[in-house]
């Protein structure tokens, strides 16, 4: 077994997702499946790999950098306004701070 | 107006002969797809006001005897997860259903100055995750060719409107295959670009180093067209490509003569099915247009579904990370506190297949498992590429299948992840070496099923992917001849 329920919830406890006992335990069927699959990726010799962490390909050098100029934001009302919840220019959440 | 058949070229024929005005076209494509959208729930919902503005637009520009654009007066639906100034966009998700985005994607925003008219939003897999578009929150979409199966997905709704006939050509998405395995499902071209060619500002982050935007289309040309107007760097997307973007249609001249092309055997090897067979037939048409063909290895392809779907879920995790219940329209009633409020408001908001991605993603990037999973799924990733540009060396296309069967039934693979999973083999390698790549009709199976024919070629080289791909379409490859 690759993963046991426990480390199911210590994941989604991780990920903030709120899952319910049978989705914990059908959760730990599939993963444990799923990642039994990618353990395949150990029989293949990386070693002197570098890792790919983006596209690469021949190109002149990208100008990845914008000139320094201002440009209008979206605006606070904009902004705000898909908030389930705002109110004085501010995204309201719970309470997390006791006074 | 036969208007399901249109192509781009037929709008531009029917505006200048004054058949039709671009706004009598919008009254009729957006009249045709309401009467035609309950068969197959491809769109979520059409936006009438900003496609009769954008028509009114191109009629003033023709008044004037200005050059409307390109795209002038054609019907164009944009996958749901490509976001749009005013018009909501779902992503599919139940989490997103109220939300209505305060700016457009770049690739919108080109594809209207070039005169297109944005009819809808289509329906997809939630977040664009799923082959099948079953994940949907908003439903299934059913294949216009048959209506008991699956469009394929992610980009299900866009392939399934361009075949429909209810859209001219549409954006889909590709992370994994998400926009040629639906092409190949409903019989139309289907395009992912290079990696960086199209913007992805506006594009609802799923997997940051595999996200494409591309073009769905009838035609070689439609989806050429459409490339044409939307690529090019976009100082809003710091990854988009500096390279000019070539005129794709010039490529459209059937120079295929001599062109090299590669077998992978590793995608034959197996596939002993009528899709198979469809393949082979259309390897024989392109060997009687003139081109050279051979058989090549890319050894890396049996570890390519492993890393891709560590990377794609590793990537999804971060990303979906926003989704709290903060700014993006939903939030769960009740909970008392912040970190209560934010598991609650996901918990009942992400699908099924988004919760088994993020937590496949946060479990490969977590402490202890980041050297054995993440790390070596970007190794192996490196071989996969570097599979393709020895490749390259040798010749300058590889024609593969796109997926391993047509379309299958409504429900047949859904309550199994991995076997999903398992059906992106031919479509994954692609994605995650970065190269263009594209699904054209390959003819269709004894029970009348499309399968596509897919085409890799250079980062860039996009103008000799489309030169086959229309080359063999002209030679009658659709009808499998």
């Amino acid at each position: 077994m690759k993963i046991s329920e426990e480390e199911v919830r210590y994941v989604a406890d991780l990920a903030n997702l709120k899952l319910t006992g049978s989705e914990v335990a059908r959760m730990r069927a599939e993963l444990d499946e799923i990642l039994a699959h990618m353990d395949r990726l150990k029989e293949l010799d990386t070693s002197g790999v570098e890792p790919m962490a983006q596209v690469l390909y021949e190109a002149g050098e990208t100008a990845t950098l914008r000139p320094d100029c201002e440009r209008p934001p979206l605006g606070q009302q904009t902004a705000l306004a898909n908030a389930p919840q705002a109110g004085s220019g501010h995204f309201k959440v719970p309470k997390v701070i006791e006074r | 107006m036969e208007i399901a058949s249109f192509t781009i070229e037929r709008v531009q024929q029917g505006l200048r002969a004054r058949e039709f005005s671009a706004a009598e076209l919008a009254r009729e494509a957006l009249r045709f797809a309401e009467a035609e959208n309950p068969k197959t729930n491809a769109f979520l919902h059409l936006c009438p006001a900003r496609a009769l503005a954008a028509a009114a637009r191109v009629d003033e520009k023709i008044a004037r005897g200005e050059d409307p654009g390109p795209l002038a007066g054609v019907p164009v639906a944009i996958k749901d997860v490509i976001v749009t100034k005013g018009v909501r966009t779902t992503c599919g998700s139940r989490l997103l259903e109220h939300y209505v985005p305060p700016y457009d994607a770049t690739a919108v925003t080109r594809l209207e100055e070039a005169g297109g008219l944005v009819l809808g939003k289509t329906n997809c897999d939630e977040f664009a995750m799923g082959s099948s578009n079953e994940n949907s929150a908003f439903g299934p979409v059913r294949n216009p060719i048959a209506p008991d199966r699956v469009p394929g997905g992610s980009s299900g709704g866009s392939a399934a409107v361009v075949a429909q006939g209810t859209a001219v050509v549409s954006l889909g998405s590709d992370t994994g295959g998400s926009i040629r395995q639906p092409a190949s499902f409903c019989g139309v071209v289907g395009v992912t670009p290079t990696y960086g060619r199209v913007s992805r500002y506006g594009l609802t982050a799923f997997a940051s180093s595999l996200d494409h935007i591309g073009p769905f289309g009838r035609t070689v040309h439609d989806a050429a067209v459409l490339l044409g107007a939307i690529a090019g760097r976009d100082p809003l997307d710091a990854t988009s490509a500096e390279a000019p973007v070539p005129d794709y249609t010039a490529a459209l001249d059937g120079q295929v003569k001599g062109l090299k092309l590669g077998l992978p055997v590793e995608y034959l090897k197996n596939l002993t099915s009528e899709t198979g067979d469809l393949i082979a037939r259309g390897v024989e048409v392109l060997k009687k247009q003139g081109c050279e063909v051979r058989e090549i290895s890319l050894p890396a392809t049996d570890y390519a579904i492993a890393c891709y779907y560590i990377i794609a879920t590793a990537e999804a995790s971060s990303n979906l990370a926003r989704y709290d219940g903060v700014r993006y329209t939903r939030r769960a009633v009740g909970a008392d506190t912040l970190s209560e409020m934010y598991r609650a408001t996901r918990g009942e908001g992400f699908g099924a297949e988004c919760k088994r991605r993020i937590m496949l993603g946060t479990y490969v990037l977590s402490a202890g498992y980041y050297d054995a999973y993440y790390l070596k799924a970007q190794k192996v990733r490196a071989l996969i590429a570097r599979d393709f540009s020895r490749a390259f060396e040798q010749v300058h296309v590889l024609v593969a299948p796109v997926s391993p069967f047509p379309a299958f039934k409504l429900g047949e693979k859904i309550d199994d992840p991995m076997e999903m999973y398992l059906s992106d083999i031919f479509t994954i390698t692609g994605s995650l070496a970065g190269i263009p790549c594209l699904s054209v009709p390959c003819g269709k199976t004894a029970e009348g099923l499309p399968v596509g024919m897919q085409i890799l070629t250079r980062h860039f080289d996009e103008p000799t992917m489309f030169r086959l791909a229309d080359a063999f379409e002209k030679a009658g490859g659709a009808a499998g001849l």
